[in-house]
C-alpha cells in the first residue's frame, strides 16, 4: 500500500513504528494531487511549501517525544475556514484572494495536534448549493465517476478524501453539506451536535445551522478528528460547554439495548429503489446485530426543506451584508459614489445562487413579510425539534437515507434551484433540529455509485452514531470504490 | 404568495444588488417558484408556536472588560482593495 492509501489510524501506527516520515507521507499525498487533481478539480489552493515545513516540523516533535493525535497526518480544509497565511476564498470571486489573518479554532486545534494542512478544497460559492457546482473556481468530479457531481457543498472535502488525495478532511455543514458529499463519493462524515465544535474562523452563511465536522475513509478516523476538533471555545459564544468524551472508546460497543427508530418519513415516494435497498440492508444488519428496531414518526418532515431555504436565506442575507468592498474582498474600482460601489462590487462578486438566497432571505425579513415567512418558517422549527424530542423518547437513534438518490450528472439540476433544494431533504431536519448526524458507507447502486446510510441522534449523542456506524463498517466491510480519475 | 419584478427590484436594492433586465425576468420567475412552495407553511397551524430562532437558549456571553493581544494595525489592512496605511479608503460620500 503507498502512504496515502492509508487511513488516519493506520498511517499513526506506520509512522509510530518508524515505516515512514511525517514528510514522506505528505510528500505522497502532494505527489497524488499533481497526478489528479487536474482532473479532479478538488483542491482551490495547495500549499505544498506550507505543508512540507508543517511534515518537518511534526518529524521533529516525534524524535523529541511529542506526538499528536494527528502528528503528521495529511489533511484537506474547506476553503471557508480561515487559515492564516493561505487564501480563504469561500469558492466566491468577492474572496479571490482573501488571506486571512488568523487561524479558524478547529484549525488552530488541528495544527497543534500535529496535523498538516495540505491546503484548501472546493465548495459551493459560501456553501450554498448541493453539489459545489456553483463554486467559483472549477467544478470538482466525483472521484467514483467522472462526470458526475460530489455533492455539496463540502464536494472538494469528500472528492479529496474518496479519491486518496489527503487522509483526511474538515467540511461544514449548514443542511447536509458534509453528510450528502460524504454519501455520494463513499466516505464517512460527520455533523456534530450544533454548539460541539467551534464555528470561530467558519465564515457565516447560516448561523445558527452551521457546523464544523470531519470526513474520512473510517469510522475510527472520524472518532479521532472529533476528538481534535470539539471542544467550548470561548471566541464562539454559541460553542456549549461539556466535556467531550473519548470518542474512540465508542467505538467497539457493540449493538446491545440500541434502539434504532426507522423514521417512516424517509422511506417515502421519490426514493431510489436502488438507495432503499442499501438502507433496508443497513437496517438488517443493525437488527441482527442485537439493535432493537422502532418505527417512527417525524411527522412535519415535509416542511423541513421550505422552513430551512426562510431561516438559511434569511441567516445567509444578513451574514452576507458584510461583503461591501471595504475592509477586504474584491471591489469594483470603476464606481464613483459608496452606494454605486457596493452595489457594483457584490452584483460583479457573487454568483447567481448565493445572490439568489440573498434576495429570498432579504424579501423573508422585510416590513411586512417577516411574520409570514421568517418568523412562521421558525415557528415549524420548533414543530421539526418537537418532532426529534419525541422520537427521542423512544430510540437512541434513527437510520434512513442520506439522500433520495444517488451522485447525479453534473449540469442536471443546475437551471432548477427548487429541484436542487428539494434533494436535501433527508438532511435539513438534523440542522434545524441542531442534533448530530453522520453518513456511513452502506453499499453501492448497480452502476456503483455510492450510498451512504445516515444514522441521526440526539443532541450530544455522538457517541451512539459512532457506535453504530462502526458496525455497519465491520459487518458490511465493503471495499473502497474503484477510481474513475 | 406572487412577487412582482417590481418588488423584486426594490428588495435587489435593499440588499445592494443590481440586476440586469434579464436576470431580473429569471430570477423573478425563480423567486415565484421558491415562494409558492414555501407558501405550503401555510398549511400549518402554528399560532400558539414560539418561534425557534436558536436550538439551545443563548444568553449574552460577557467576558471581562480586558485589553488582550488583537491583530495589528497592519493585519487589518492587509486585505484592504484601498487604504492609506492607517485606515480604509472608501468612494466620496457626501
Amino acid at each position: 500500500m503507498k502512504p496515502y492509501e492509508l487511513t488516519i489510524a493506520q498511517a499513526v501506527k506506520e509512522m509510530a513504528a518508524g515505516e515512514f516520515t511525517a514528510v514522506e507521507l505528505t510528500e505522497s499525498c502532494l505527489d497524488r494531487i499533481e497526478k489528479i487533481d487536474k482532473k479532479l478539480q478538488a483542491f482551490i489552493t495547495v500549499d505544498r511549501e506550507g505543508a512540507l515545513s508543517q511534515a518537518i516540523a511534526a518529524d521533529k516533535e516525534r524524535s523529541a517525544g511529542r506526538v499528536g493525535a494527528l502528528c503528521g497526518i495529511p489533511l484537506s480544509i474547506k476553503d471557508l475556514l480561515c487559515t492564516k497565511n493561505v487564501k480563504t476564498t469561500c469558492g466566491s470571486k468577492i474572496l479571490e484572494n482573501y488571506i486571512s489573518p488568523y487561524d479558524a479554532t478547529v484549525v488552530d486545534r488541528i495544527r497543534k495536534e500535529g496535523g498538516v494542512i495540505l491546503g484548501k478544497v472546493a465548495m459551493d460559492e459560501f456553501a450554498m448549493g448541493s453539489t459545489s457546482e456553483t463554486c467559483a473556481f472549477g467544478v470538482p468530479q466525483n472521484p467514483v465517476k467522472s462526470g458526475y457531481v460530489t455533492g455539496g457543498s463540502s464536494g472538494g472535502s469528500a472528492a479529496s478524501v474518496a479519491s486518496l488525495e489527503c487522509l483526511g478532511s474538515l467540511g461544514s455543514d449548514t443542511g447536509g453539506s458534509i453528510r450528502q458529499p460524504a454519501s455520494l463519493c463513499g466516505v464517512v462524515g460527520m455533523k456534530p451536535t450544533y454548539g460541539r465544535v467551534s464555528r470561530f474562523g467558519l465564515t457565516a452563511f447560516a448561523s445558527s445551522l452551521d457546523q464544523v465536522g470531519p470526513l474520512s475513509r473510517s469510522v475510527t478516523d472520524c472518532a479521532t478528528l472529533m476528538n481534535v476538533i470539539s471542544a467550548y471555545d470561548k471566541k464562539d459564544s454559541t460553542s456549549v460547554r461539556k466535556a467531550t468524551p473519548d470518542f474512540t472508546l465508542s467505538l467497539k460497543k457493540g449493538l446491545d439495548g440500541v434502539r434504532v427508530g426507522i423514521p417512516l418519513e424517509y422511506f417515502k415516494q421519490g426514493l431510489d429503489p436502488e438507495v432503499e435497498r442499501v438502507v433496508q440492508n443497513g437496517i438488517e444488519v443493525l437488527r441482527s446485530g442485537g439493535a432493537e428496531l422502532v418505527d417512527i414518526s417525524l411527522p412535519h418532515t415535509e416542511y423541513c426543506v421550505a422552513s430551512y431555504y426562510l431561516i438559511a436565506s434569511s441567516e445567509a442575507s444578513s451574514n452576507l451584508a458584510r461583503y461591501d468592498g471595504v475592509i477586504y474582498g474584491y471591489r469594483d474600482q470603476q464606481a464613483d459614489s459608496l452606494l454605486d460601489m457596493y452595489k457594483q462590487t457584490r452584483s460583479k462578486g457573487f454568483g447567481a445562487e448565493v445572490k439568489r438566497r440573498i434576495l429570498i432571505g432579504t424579501y423573508a425579513l422585510s416590513s411586512g413579510y417577516y411574520d409570514a415567512y421568517y418568523k412562521k418558517a421558525s415557528q415549524v422549527r420548533t414543530l421539526i425539534l418537537g418532532d426529534y424530542k419525541k422520537a427521542y423518547e423512544k430510540c437512541d437513534i434513527l437510520i434512513s437515507p442520506v439522500t433520495p438518490t444517488p451522485a447525479w450528472k453534473i449540469g442536471e439540476n443546475s437551471d432548477n434551484p427548487l429541484a436542487m433544494y428539494l434533494s436535501d431533504i433527508l438532511t435539513i431536519s438534523a440542522n434545524l433540529a441542531g442534533v448530530p448526524g453522520l453518513s456511513v458507507p452502506g453499499g453501492f447502486t448497480g452502476t456503483g455509485l455510492p450510498v451512504g446510510i445516515q444514522i441521526q441522534g440526539d443532541h450530544f449523542g455522538e457517541e451512539k452514531l459512532i457506535q453504530a456506524a462502526y458496525h455497519l463498517e465491520q459487518e458490511l466491510n465493503l471495499e473502497l470504490p474503484p477510481l474513475d480519475i | 404568495m406572487n412577487i412582482t419584478k417590481k418588488a423584486v427590484e426594490h428588495v435587489a436594492n435593499l440588499a445592494r444588488l443590481t440586476l440586469s433586465d434579464e436576470d431580473l425576468d429569471v430570477m423573478t420567475g425563480q423567486l415565484n417558484t421558491i415562494l409558492s412552495y414555501v407558501d405550503k407553511l401555510g398549511e400549518l397551524d402554528t399560532s400558539k408556536i414560539k418561534p425557534t430562532t436558536h436550538v439551545f437558549s443563548v444568553t449574552n456571553a460577557f467576558r471581562e472588560d480586558r485589553v488582550t493581544e488583537s491583530l495589528s494595525q497592519e493585519e487589518s489592512l492587509a486585505n484592504a482593495p484601498l487604504e492609506n496605511g492607517e485606515s480604509f479608503q472608501v468612494p466620496k460620500i457626501i
